[in-house]
């Protein structure tokens, strides 16, 4: 299938700076040469420790930060080189989904009009009433009661502020959602719900997500492929299938083995990745992960992995894996 | 095993303009000598305030307005303030959901390990700094002579709550409150927390009630479960049987919902899976739902359910508050 976003070694960094006039003393390497492609009607999740980069890579698929370099070719049209109101067009087709129900609300507003505000902005519909019947199809699409858009946020409950999120984000009928967190801070029996919400409207609509976690458990449910990040860079990407059944990386295996399991009879053993992971201010040199990795070899200081693919559609960043072309690096 | 806590029909009230907040609805548990009890909830249903009531901490306006919390056979309820100061951080420890107000920005890291060991008396100021730097090293902070002359700005998320762990430690407590010591951090150095709780609690000989809202965490670290909702507790039984087997149709629902690994069914035809939620929303606990507080949620939901509210009664080697097994006048059915 033909892409619907490519995204061509895609990277930000942020320059540090010691205090208000003094110069760039360093930079944050971020996002630091990701590239990443979905296909119309798919689920990548995007997986990682905190401050691997997640939130950066999504924010600069729309635009919101500016990238460092990089391409981001939406549906055909490199979104970098499009001019504002061109870029504000597209936006349409691409929107977003934050991780916070509480902060990413404006509390001053009703949530009809939270609502009604991108069909506003691109003038669909042919009038107000138009639109506010749109926006009670929304509402119950997502579950809220059309009677409940003239109260104010703080009225709702976090599952129903992630609700008015999504109904939002859904108005403008986008393409492509990147939901950052979706349901990170949502109660479990809540998540279910939010969650399940999400893959009817995917089924329904044919959207895209781009789908950003660090709950395993979540993206085994909802994702076709998955992408894991470290530290700025794509460490494996491949099918839900081939990441959770046979995960090649040593960092995706560590990741998969750190997440609680509900059942108190299942034995307790996995490799536990000691210390913190390094900044991204100073990435290690060679491999990102060798001063973590229980299987560093000699390459992993010196030589820095390529992504290769070493099975169909399954690509890994990691010196014990060659790939079909024979040694990879040095 | 003997008792080291038990709290008998407490009760935390928050006064509020929709009412009252029944934070904490006549709730009844213990912890024996040597046992992880994990507290397990969603989010609003009275975990923290249960914590803080144990050593008489809750935030005013709330109040604690009936209960009793007798600790190695003391009534804590009973003592003056004075007394009860003793108690805090040198019997029973607290470990704070919030890190980032737990931990003081103008004081080394070093120096707020410190402190209990001087405000109790037991050490010298001296003898208590180089005291920080062993915890320090116990909770596997590498280069702890250094870092203990760290301010906490200085210190990643992970190294925060080790050192609060540390601090938690000082003062040698028989036992260990700890308000969702993993939920801001990432899942690898959950793992590596939980680890470090585990071995800790063996060879310190602690006992230790663990809060969270991630059944994943209560399963690998506890070994009875209380599962809270809505100020009371609905369920206490063994961590083996409740999740194999559990009573309260809401711990039934609890553990459905939660995503798991494998859940999904990888590979075996492909596809995704809707994960079976529980319908409805967490209650306000200033406008209670009449009868079991579940009830608008329930599945199983019976027309006494909505007038009476069923009492936590015990049921093989645990408890549960639900007419499907008693019937309102505390018969078992
Ligand atoms: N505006 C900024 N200026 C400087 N550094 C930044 C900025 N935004 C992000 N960073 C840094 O970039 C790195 C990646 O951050 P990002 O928010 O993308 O991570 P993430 O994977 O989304 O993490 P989390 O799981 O915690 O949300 C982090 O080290 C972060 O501190
Ligand atoms: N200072 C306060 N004033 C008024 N109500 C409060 C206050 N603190 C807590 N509450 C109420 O008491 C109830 C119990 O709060 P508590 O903090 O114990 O919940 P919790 O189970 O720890 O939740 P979480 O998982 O989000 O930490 C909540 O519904 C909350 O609204
Ligand atoms: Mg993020
Ligand atoms: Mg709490």
């Amino acid at each position: 299938m033909s892409a619907l976003l490519e995204v061509g070694d895609l990277k930000k960094h942020f320059p540090i700076r010691r205090g208000m006039l003094s110069g760039v003393s360093g930079w944050v390497r971020a996002v630091d040469g990701v590239s990443l492609r979905i296909a119309p009607g798919e689920t990548l999740a995007l997986v990682g420790e905190s401050g691997s980069g997640k939130t950066t890579t999504g924010r600069c698929i729309l635009r919101l930060l500016e990238p460092t370099s990089g391409s981001v070719v939406f549906d055909g049209v490199d979104l970098l080189a499009l001019k504002p109101r061109a870029m504000r067009r597209m936006r349409r087709q691409v929107q977003v989904i934050f991780q916070d129900p509480y902060g990413s609300l404006n509390p001053r507003m009703r949530v009809g009009t939270i609502v009604r505000e991108p069909l506003d902005i691109h003038r669909i519909g042919a009038s107000r009433r138009e639109r506010d019947d749109m926006v009670a199809a929304l509402l119950r699409r997502v579950g809220l009661d059309p009677s409940m858009k003239d109260r104010y946020p703080h009225e709702f409950s976090g599952g129903q502020r992630q609700r008015i999120g999504v109904a939002r984000a859904l108005a403008l009928k986008p393409r492509l959602i990147v939901a950052d967190e979706p349901v990170s801070a949502l109660d479990v029996s809540v998540q279910a719900q939010v969650i399940n919400l999400l893959m009817d409207l995917q089924d329904e609509f044919g959207i895209a997500y781009l789908f950003i976690a660090h709950d395993l458990a979540v993206v085994e449910r909802i994702a076709d492929r998955v992408a894991v990040m470290y530290l700025g860079r794509i460490a494996e990407v491949g099918t839900r299938e081939e990441i959770f059944r046979n995960p090649l990386h040593p960092y995706t295996r560590a990741l998969l083995q750190a997440i609680p399991i509900p059942d108190p009879t299942r034995a307790r053993e996995r490799a536990v990745l000691r210390g913190d992971p390094p900044s991204p201010a100073q990435p290690p040199p060679g491999c990102r992960f060798h001063t973590r990795c229980p299987s560093v070899i000699e390459a992993c200081p010196r030589v820095e992995p390529p992504l290769l693919e070493v099975t169909p559609g399954h690509w890994v960043a990691c010196h014990l894996y060659p790939g079909p072309g024979g040694a990879s690096g040095g | 095993m003997p008792r080291i806590l038990e709290v008998t029909d407490l009760s935390a009230h928050f006064p509020s303009e929709a009412g009252v907040v029944r934070a904490v609805d006549r709730v009844s548990f213990h912890v024996d000598e040597g046992e992880t009890l994990g507290l397990v909830g969603e989010s609003g249903c009275g975990k923290s305030i249960t914590a803080l009531s144990i050593v008489r901490l809750v935030p005013p306006p709330g109040r604690i307005v009936s209960g009793r919390i007798v600790y190695k056979g003391t009534d804590l309820m009973t003592l003056p303030e004075r007394r009860m100061r003793r108690y805090r951080g040198r019997e029973i420890a607290l470990i704070f959901q919030e890190p980032s107000t737990a931990l003081n920005p103008v004081f080394t890291v070093g120096y707020q390990i410190a402190e209990g060991l001087i405000v109790h008396g037991i050490m010298k100021k001296k003898e208590a700094l180089r005291e920080a730097v062993r915890l320090m090293e116990l909770v596997r902070i590498a280069d702890a002579g250094r870092r203990a002359r760290e301010y906490p700005h200085q210190m990643s998320g992970g190294m925060r709550q080790r050192v609060l762990i540390a601090m938690a430690l000082a003062c040698r407590p028989s036992l260990l409150v700890a308000d969702e010591p993993t939920t801001a951090l990432d899942v690898t150095l959950q793992a590596e927390i939980l680890d470090m709780l585990r071995v800790l609690k063996r060879d310190l000989r602690l006992s230790l009630l663990l809060i969270s809202h991630n059944l994943g965490v209560i399963a690998e670290t506890a070994d009875r479960v209380a599962v809270m909702y809505a100020g009371r507790i609905v369920e206490e039984a063994g961590a083996r049987p409740l999740f194999a087997s559990p009573k309260h149709p809401y711990t039934a629902g609890l553990l459905r919902s939660m995503p798991r690994l494998g859940g999904a069914e990888t590979g075996s035809g492909g596809g995704r899976r809707r994960l079976p939620a529980i319908e409805g929303n967490v209650p306000d606990l200033a406008r209670l739902p009449s009868g079991c507080a579940f009830h608008p949620r329930c599945p199983d939901v019976m027309a006494e359910c909505r007038v009476h509210t069923p009492g936590l009664l015990p049921l093989g080697d645990g408890a549960v508050a639900c007419f499907k097994h008693h019937d309102p006048g505390g018969r078992p059915r």
